[in-house]
């Protein structure tokens, strides 16, 4: 059967994809960034997945405002990285594991929660970032070491999902994950955040203490940080702070005990403050 | 129009369904900035580019005068808004420089020192504001 052996949070800001793409993470700005991620590429060797289950959101660019599902499920059979107004990054497609993918949409609907199904969709920086820290510079030939499957997650029009909606969101997963026949080993990926604020006259807020506090309650009190309100995100983490939500699907699909192996904070890259957290289901 | 609970957090706009729906054709047309011909476009003419989507006079002169602001105040979002500054080669955190008021410089000087700090910062009273 599959089984999910961890979870893993992470920030997804572009300009760390800039960065990796232009060949300047070795910059003095740069530097203590990537730092943090030099245990988590080790770690990712050593846990060798055949399946990243990555939650994230897109950033307006493969769903404008036609259309916004709450929680899209990738199902097609590969994602191409999206030009998001400077270009595709020049990273490899995203493989899905297409028939893992059809049994968790059909798991997931049948537990009551109404996903939105995409056969066709291109991804951003959302979905490449948070792959390129975890695994290194990847030629655009070559490819990415794990199936991805994508679920993309409304956190621009609010209001997002409830944080205690994503956690329930994760169990449900765990369970569609762990029906599946084939033995596989899969890690799944919450990212986004954390605290900072893009957008107009309050732009650059970041909130260090409030981010050391959730990933404190991320290993401790999952149950804890799933009540967080929606205000409260947007007050004391900027407005785009609420995509910390998408860590609480993530660490819905672990035990409630784990072991925290690896974590790192940093702030700033660009405008925002990066967090990072590896946690092991314990057997 | 009722009070919303995060109407009294500062200098923020929050992107609800409200917004959205004011927002809804000056975004289809920041978003449409994602492609390179549509960049061509727009580049060329972009008065008659811009005649391709019903937005108010307001929204309109606001992309024409790339007045940063008041485009989210008008419905926009930062994620669209920033599509028309991508193609000004505007980047994230040289647009927070203008909208915040600050200048690039001093704007990327304040992240290197952590950021805007939360006190002072939770309240429009602690702005002055209503």
């Amino acid at each position: 059967m599959a089984k999910i052996m961890a979870g893993v949070g992470c920030s997804h800001v572009p300009a760390i994809g800039v960065a990796m793409d232009t060949g300047i993470t070795h910059e003095e700005y740069w530097k203590p960034v990537f730092e943090g991620f030099k245990k988590s590429r080790v770690w990712m060797k050593k846990q060798n997945p055949d399946v990243i289950f990555l939650v994230y959101n897109d950033h307006c660019t493969a769903f404008d405002a036609r259309c916004i599902p709450t929680f899209a499920l990738g199902c097609g059979a590969e994602f191409q990285p999206a030009d998001e107004g400077w270009g595709p990054r020049p990273v490899p497609a995203v493989k899905n594991h297409q028939k893992m993918a059809s049994h968790i949409a059909q798991s997931l609907v049948l537990n009551e929660f109404d996903i939105t199904i995409m056969n066709e969709m291109e991804v951003d920086h959302g979905l490449t970032v948070p792959l390129s820290v975890m695994f290194g510079d990847i030629k655009q030939n070559g490819e990415w070491p794990a199936l991805v499957i994508p679920l993309c997650v409304n956190v621009v029009q609010y209001p997002a999902p409830t944080g205690n909606r994503c956690y329930n969101l994760g169990k449900a997963i765990r369970r569609a994950i762990e029906s599946y026949e084939e033995d596989l080993n899969v890690i799944i990926f919450g990212t986004g955040g954390m605290s900072h604020q893009l957008q107009y006259k309050r732009a650059g807020l970041i909130n260090s203490d409030w981010d050391k506090r959730f990933l404190d309650l991320m290993t401790q009190d999952p149950v804890g940080a799933s009540q967080i309100t929606h205000l409260e995100y947007l007050r004391e983490t900027g407005s785009e702070g609420i995509e910390m939500v998408m860590w609480l699907i993530m660490r819905g699909a672990l035990n409630e005990n784990v072991t925290e192996v690896h974590r790192h904070y940093h702030v700033p890259a660009s405008n925002t403050a990066v967090g990072h957290i590896i946690l092991e289901n314990n057997a | 129009m009722t009070e919303k609970e995060y109407d009294k957090i500062p200098g923020t706009i929050v992107f609800d369904a409200d917004k959205s729906r004011e927002g809804y054709h000056l975004n289809q047309f920041c978003i449409s900035l994602r492609l390179q011909k549509n960049r061509d476009a727009f580049n060329k003419n972009e008065e008659a580019y811009l005649d391709a989507y019903p937005m108010s006079k307001e929204q309109r002169e606001a992309v024409l005068k790339r007045e940063w602001n008041l485009l989210l105040e008008l419905g926009g979002n930062i994620y669209y808004t920033s599509k028309l500054a991508a193609n000004d080669g505007i980047n994230f955190q040289n647009l927070a420089g203008r909208m915040t008021g600050m200048g690039v410089d001093s704007y990327r000087e304040m992240m290197l020192k952590g950021g805007r700090s939360i006190e002072g910062n939770r309240d429009k009273s602690e702005w002055g504001e209503d």
